[in-house]
């Protein structure tokens, strides 16, 4: 500790101050642009890829949505025409439906599973990072093997989930050609391929509560139910509250599953926001629509967290 | 805490402002054009169509065929670059002044790169390239705006048939040298086929990303039918007609009461050319073209395949050609069509040397399309074909005797848009059993009218 630190405080007097603040305003922005600018020229290079990797494209697509463009001439301002047309689009509705059917069973299957596996990985004495490691493992395949791993265990002939069946005398089932089954199909090989991250995370945050604390519920005699739901769950909310959002943030954007797998079929049941926009852009060259459609999903995104972020600190 | 609130959002807003213009700049300096023209009168010209190092074969002739075209035009140099057409990649080349000069296309893309005015003019320089004037007019029409104006040159083509394995068809009992010739027939050919057990499939077609679309209009063609017409300057849906329930009705019998066409849908082109190639699969949809993918990828014979004309009155044809940077200088776009004339639009004589080449290397020599010229011109180049061939011409005679009497019809327009639309249409007949039929056919008719209504 030096003087400085320990001397008192200047007193201001209630005329003074406006006369010191509103001059000294400038210096105190020079004063302290000099005793960060270290820390700023550190950050320069990360500014300065963000702008022109991150900000530019996204301001760069926003616009984008307001305009025709061919790229062989200059783009041409429409208003709001490119939003005009994607609600004219009879599969615009459809994909925001299959989209938030998708979220919704992600969120049940998606969410639960990894949860559950956590806790009951946490309970287990033996065997435990041999089984971690398992539940790991599909998230180091690269999806497109993923996907075609899984377009077998699907197919309908040879596949391994109906020869399983037909060894328990159960009907086969069209995995992927039915329109009942084709979303829960695309559910469970995400939830399979995205689970291991998660789980890890859970892992680390049921590590993190204090051991007292199920000791003391012991005590209490809490069973391994109440346990969970008293001492587990709250103890765990930010780490689920956040995972949470950013599963629906990340589901929203499914696309690899339909596209390899279904290719949005059968009859359009499993297009998903994402394809239509991949298929505005790289099938249609129709970069106007695909980047309205790409707003509107960063505005629904956006508004989504914010309600989210806002219901969830106010409960808190 | 607030005035760093505001330091903040001005740092960030500063910064983004210089990104943005740094980007802006450097996307001014990528687009700006040059006549590529040196010192010494030379014309580098940027072309692709380079075939992959992996394809060692192809990779060395098209090398050579870069040295021996600059030996014999010593005022061009060709900057020759791997890479056909991928939508995927077109436009942000274009945009960033990164797409060839020369670029390879499908016959399924001109439509929509002229009304984007993503192609060049190239009209006034088309009257001096050589045979451009013997090429079959109704491939030429595929580059041909609605302006009138010359946008690219074709320089292969096919119209769809069937390919067929031979080795199945003679197990099911069935003539390999007799295929079908109507859609009975092929219903018979392959209900005996999957008759045979093991997971073979008789008949399969593509019901995804667009395929599914694309090979239902060749269907509705053949079928004596049209998936949009001309009205004045208007265009309508025209496939829900008699043409288009036959169809369906034909595929939707196939699949669920003959059992003939397999339990997996919702396949694409590279599925059912596995399952071809696996020897699982007895007939298919294709052009000429996929026999010699097929042999290459699965290691198989060409003597296993064979090749038919689409049963019927027409059928869809597609192919490929080259069409020039519409930000390229006329310079480049002559030396352009030079290099395109030279190494695809090949004069006999340099056929000649083509086919001794190919057949010297394994090449396929012998199939019976492309076929890009009219008259005496096609006349002689198939002469030297046929004294050069390697494949067996006799299992593509089905093709050859009765292709003449098969209209070949183009992609309606919004092709890509309407493909989408009649995907959903095969996908729901060929995994719903219970399929409407007159249903599909108007929901998906009422869809395409809207998409055919942007068409200007």
């Amino acid at each position: 500790m030096t003087a400085q630190d320990l001397s008192p405080a200047p007193v201001l007097t209630t005329s003074d101050t406006p006369a010191k603040t509103v001059p000294a305003a400038p210096g105190r922005l020079a004063r302290r642009l000099r005793e960060n600018l270290v820390a700023y020229l550190f950050l320069l290079a990360g500014i300065v890829c963000f702008a022109a990797f991150s900000w530019y494209p996204i301001v760069r697509g926003v616009l984008l949505g307001f305009q025709q463009v061919t790229f062989a001439e200059p783009a041409r301002w429409v208003g709001l025409d490119n939003f005009r047309r994607l609600f004219d689009d009879p599969l615009f509705l459809t994909a925001w439906r299959n989209t938030g059917y998708f979220t919704l069973l992600a969120l049940v299957f998606g969410f639960a599973a990894p949860f559950l596996t956590a806790v009951v990985l946490n309970e287990l004495r033996h065997g435990r990072a041999y089984l971690r490691m398992t539940v790991y493992l599909p998230v180091m395949l690269p999806p497109i093997v993923t996907m075609l791993l899984w377009r077998w265990f699907y197919d309908p002939g040879p596949g391994l989930f109906n020869n399983a069946l037909e060894v328990f005398h159960l009907p086969a089932q069209q995995w992927l050609e039915s329109e009942n089954l084709a979303m829960v199909s695309l559910v469970l090989v995400s939830t399979w391929a995205n689970m291991g991250t998660t789980t890890l995370i859970y892992l680390a945050a049921l590590g993190g509560i204090p051991g007292e604390l199920y000791e003391a519920a012991e005590l209490d005699g809490a069973s391994v139910r109440r346990r969970l739901w008293h001492v587990t769950l709250p103890q765990m909310r930010f780490i689920l509250m956040i995972t949470l959002l950013l599963q629906v943030i990340g589901t929203m954007q499914v696309f690899v599953e339909p596209f390899v797998l279904t290719g949005g079929g059968p009859d359009d049941a499993t297009v998903t926001v994402l394809l239509l926009l991949y298929r505005y852009a790289f099938v249609y060259n129709d970069f106007g629509l695909a980047s309205a459609m790409s707003t509107l999903l960063f505005v629904v995104l956006g508004l989504f967290s914010v309600v989210y972020l806002r219901l969830t600190r106010t409960k808190g | 805490m607030d005035g760093m609130h505001g330091f903040s959002r001005r740092q960030v807003l500063g910064s983004f402002v210089t990104g943005a213009l740094a980007l802006g700049l450097t996307a001014c300096g990528g687009a700006s054009t040059t006549s590529g023209v040196d010192k010494n009168g030379v014309v580098t010209v940027s072309v692709n169509g380079l075939p992959p190092k992996t394809q060692t074969v192809d990779r060395k002739n098209f090398e050579e065929d870069v040295a021996a075209f600059e030996k014999s035009h010593p005022k061009i140099k060709i900057d020759a670059r791997e890479g056909l057409m991928d939508p995927k990649t077109f436009t942000a080349k274009l945009a960033g002044g990164q797409l060839e000069d020369v670029y390879y296309v499908y016959f399924t893309d001109p439509a929509g790169l002229i009304q984007r005015h993503q192609a060049a003019d190239i009209s006034k320089y088309i009257k001096d390239v050589p045979y451009a004037k013997d090429i079959d007019p109704s491939l030429q029409k595929v580059f041909t705006g609605a302006d009138g104006k010359v946008y690219g040159l074709p320089t292969g083509n096919y119209s769809l048939g069937l390919v067929y394995n031979r080795a199945l068809f003679t197990k099911a009992g069935l003539d390999p040298d007799k295929p079908p010739a109507t859609w009975d027939e092929v219903r018979t050919a392959a209900k005996k086929i999957s008759a045979l057990g093991d997971g073979t499939v008789g008949y399969a077609d593509y019901s995804k990303n667009n395929q599914g679309g694309w090979h239902l209009t060749s269907w509705i063609y053949s079928m004596g039918g049209d998936v949009a017409t001309q009205d004045g300057t208007k265009w309508k849906a025209a496939f829900n007609s008699d043409a288009g329930h036959k169809t369906l009705q034909m595929l939707h019998e196939m699949r669920w009461t003959d059992n003939s066409m397999g339990t997996r849908q919702l396949l694409e082109i590279a599925d059912v050319q596995k399952m071809m190639g696996a020897g699982k699969l007895g007939m298919y949809m294709a052009g000429p073209d996929n026999i010699p993918t097929i042999v290459k990828q699965f290691e198989r014979k060409y003597d296993d395949y064979g090749l038919t004309a689409l049963p019927g009155t027409a059928t869809l044809g597609g192919g490929d050609g080259f069409m020039f940077n519409p930000k390229a200088s006329p310079e480049k776009i002559r030396a352009g069509l030079t290099w395109v004339q030279w190494k695809y639009l090949r004069s006999p004589e340099r056929d000649a040397v083509d086919s001794k080449r190919a057949k010297a290397d394994g090449v396929p020599i012998g199939l019976p399309q492309p076929r890009l010229f009219a008259g005496a011109t096609q006349a002689k180049i198939d002469e030297i074909r046929a004294q050069y061939a390697n494949t067996p011409v006799g299992n593509y005679k089905p093709f050859i005797d009765r292709n003449s009497q098969v209209q070949t019809k183009v992609e309606p327009p919004n092709a890509q848009q309407i493909y989408t639309i009649l995907d959903g249409v095969m996908q729901s007949v060929l995994t719903k059993k219970d399929a409407d039929i007159d249903k599909l056919l108007a929901d998906a008719s009422k869809k395409v009218d809207a998409v055919l209504a942007t068409v200007k």
